[in-house]
């Protein structure tokens, strides 16, 4: 019979499509050699300290880690209180504000890009850096409301009211009773939009301009005119930094509950 | 004005469109502890949720204790209000969700501390203060409740079903608990319930409501032996009632003269137990029975419509399918004011 093998071997297949490049990219990242080769030339860390003296990295490290940061920040500020309404008031467009807040996650990044090119940057003059902002915070957005969301659901609204009984105004009892109840949350998502910011490909090659770049389309540039290990080394260290995360977050915080 | 302490003058209160209660009137005497008894959707948690100030009214007056309260927010109000769901913030522990009120209040440390304690005491939860809700049973969690809206000492305390959420053995204790807690602290205190038992046994006057008015406001004891409609005495236990037109009882085999009709009655209503069984002019085939300990209930099939009846348990036994005579004396039966 093919069904006792079958089930192993496919998920085999898939681990090692899965996780196989990523070891390709770690053993490359390691290589003693001049080009980026597999299997490895030698092994040495030579290129691993190399990323750190790459100028253009440096500046689009700098990029990235502002987006990530600034555009998840912004996306909260925007994303509680939505998630707040949607969840605790019956809003004639509810559906509607759901659907257009997450549109972002289901249309292709591919599309969001040319669109945002298109439509806001080209016609209104915007800057590089503002464009990216934009792009980010909206793309960062439907993760902030879907994981806030989430947790307001588990809050029970009763315990607002009880607050107010107690004394506290409306705004007083949101964050004196509702913030620290889905602070586990509004981490969470904080953690997801950072992730998602940083690996962010194909919206940020639309607008990427002279000299601003964000991390992974520097890593793109780079590649075309210097065919050295360094940038496989740079992908590691950003894997790695990653995984960290996310691993953190599941420890601590239950990342998985959320998502 | 009223000189009631809290005083429900002209109150219609609606969800949208939807009018929950109509034109109520209610006065409510300091110190008083009132049962809003009433099905599920009679008005009667509105009204509570009106009077705590979370619910603003369409039209109409709330006044407590001499101050027109009706445009008064919420948090301004001192009125407690102890959630059917009790309501407790999960992510404090016990003692912190007793002092909320207090803090928020502004007193010193020392008061919060000394009045939290005397909380947590009067509700025998003193060694449970360090732990978090979630780590209580309901019952425990209901008293976390019930002692986080009294440290405030508020003018009045609402409780929302206070007892539905606990086990039979629980509510005997929590009913005396409340009982103990309103004459100890003297607090106005106002529990909405759909249960005739417990707002028989606790409270000192009880508002029946229905289809968002007052059906009949009375001490347990009016209720019970007296109540003014047909819908009152269907709900506390008077299992056959009849209209009265002309001085003939209103009955499903057709109207019945009655020897001695009553004057000014709309209706007449019966308990089981004041059925009058073996003898009389009427005659009924027994089509259920059951044993409830100290008496037996039967289910009569008869000319008048279905008879429920009750007798001592010590009786003997009318099997099913025999024909028995039974009467509805008139000096027994409960005087309707209003029918319907």
């Amino acid at each position: 019979m093919t069904s006792r093998w079958f089930p192993p071997v496919v998920l085999f297949l898939v681990l090692a499509f899965l996780i196989g490049p990523f070891l390709i990219i770690i053993a490359a990242s390691l290589s003693a050699g001049e080009t980026l080769a597999f299997p490895p030339r030698g092994l040495s860390l030579r290129w691993v300290f190399k990323v750190f003296t790459v100028e253009s990295f440096q500046a689009s490290f700098a990029v990235s880690m502002f987006l990530a940061i600034g555009g998840t920040l912004v996306a909260l500020v925007l994303g509680v209180p939505a998630s707040y309404a949607l969840s605790r008031y019956k809003l004639p467009f509810s559906e509607g504000v759901r659907l257009v807040v997450s549109s972002p996650i289901v249309v292709p990044g591919i599309i969001v890009g040319l669109a945002l090119l298109r439509y806001l940057v080209i016609p209104f003059q915007i800057g590089i850096l503002p464009a990216l902002f934009f792009a980010h915070t909206a793309l960062i957005l439907p993760y902030a409301v879907r994981v806030v969301s989430a947790s307001l659901n588990n809050l029970r609204s009763d315990i607002e009211e009880a607050a107010v009984l107690l004394g506290s105004s409306p705004t007083g009892a949101f964050f004196r009773v509702v913030m620290p109840n889905i602070r586990g949350g509004i981490l969470a998502a904080f953690i997801l939009g950072f992730v998602t910011s940083f690996n962010q490909v194909p919206v940020s090659l639309f607008l990427s301009g002279p000299g601003v770049r964000t991390l992974p389309i520097d890593m793109l540039a780079y590649m075309e005119i210097t065919y050295d290990p360094s940038v496989a080394a740079l992908a590691s260290l950003l894997a790695f930094m990653s995984i960290g995360i996310v691993f953190l977050a599941e420890r601590f915080l239950g990342l998985s509950r959320y998502v | 004005m009223s000189d009631a302490y809290l005083d429900l003058a002209g109150l219609t209160l609606a969800y949208g469109d939807t009018i929950a209660v109509h034109d109520l009137d209610l006065a409510i005497d300091q110190g008083e502890l009132i049962a809003l008894l009433g099905p599920s959707g009679c008005g009667k948690t509105t009204t509570m949720r009106a009077i705590a100030g979370l619910l603003r009214p369409k039209a109409g007056r709330i006044s407590l204790d001499g101050r027109d309260i009706t445009r008064v927010a919420a948090n301004k109000r001192e009125v407690g209000l102890v959630f059917q769901s009790y309501a407790l913030f999960p992510h404090l522990n016990v003692f912190e969700n007793v002092a909320f009120g207090l803090k928020l209040k502004g007193l010193p440390a020392r008061e919060v501390e000394e009045r939290v304690g005397a909380g947590l005491r009067s509700v025998g939860l003193t060694e449970f203060a360090a732990r978090r809700p979630a780590e209580l049973s309901g019952g425990q969690q209901q008293r976390v409740a019930l002692a986080r809206s009294m440290v405030m000492e508020p003018k009045v305390l609402l409780l929302d079903e206070p007892l539905s959420n606990l086990d039979a053995r629980l509510r005997l204790e929590m009913r005396a608990e409340l009982q103990r807690v309103q004459k100890a602290s003297g607090v106005t205190m106002i529990f909405v319930t759909h249960d005739q038992a417990e707002a028989l046994a606790l409270a000192d006057r009880i508002v029946v409501m229905l289809n968002g008015g007052v059906e009949q406001i009375g001490s347990p004891e009016e209720i019970y032996d007296h109540p003014a409609s047909a819908f009152v005495a269907d709900f506390v236990g008077f299992e056959n009632v009849f209209a009265l037109n002309d001085g003939k009882l209103d009955t499903p085999g057709g109207a019945m003269a009655l020897a001695e009709p009553p004057a000014g009655v709309a209706g007449l209503a019966w308990r089981p137990g004041s059925v009058a069984l073996g003898q009389g002019p009427h005659r009924g085939t027994v089509r259920g029975t059951s044993f409830a300990g100290s008496t037996r209930e039967y289910l009569l099939d008869t000319p008048l419509g279905v008879i429920k009846a009750e007798a001592d348990a010590g009786l003997p036994v009318h099997a099913l399918g025999e024909e028995i005579a039974f009467d509805l004396p008139v000096a027994r039966a409960a005087h309707l004011a209003r029918f319907g």
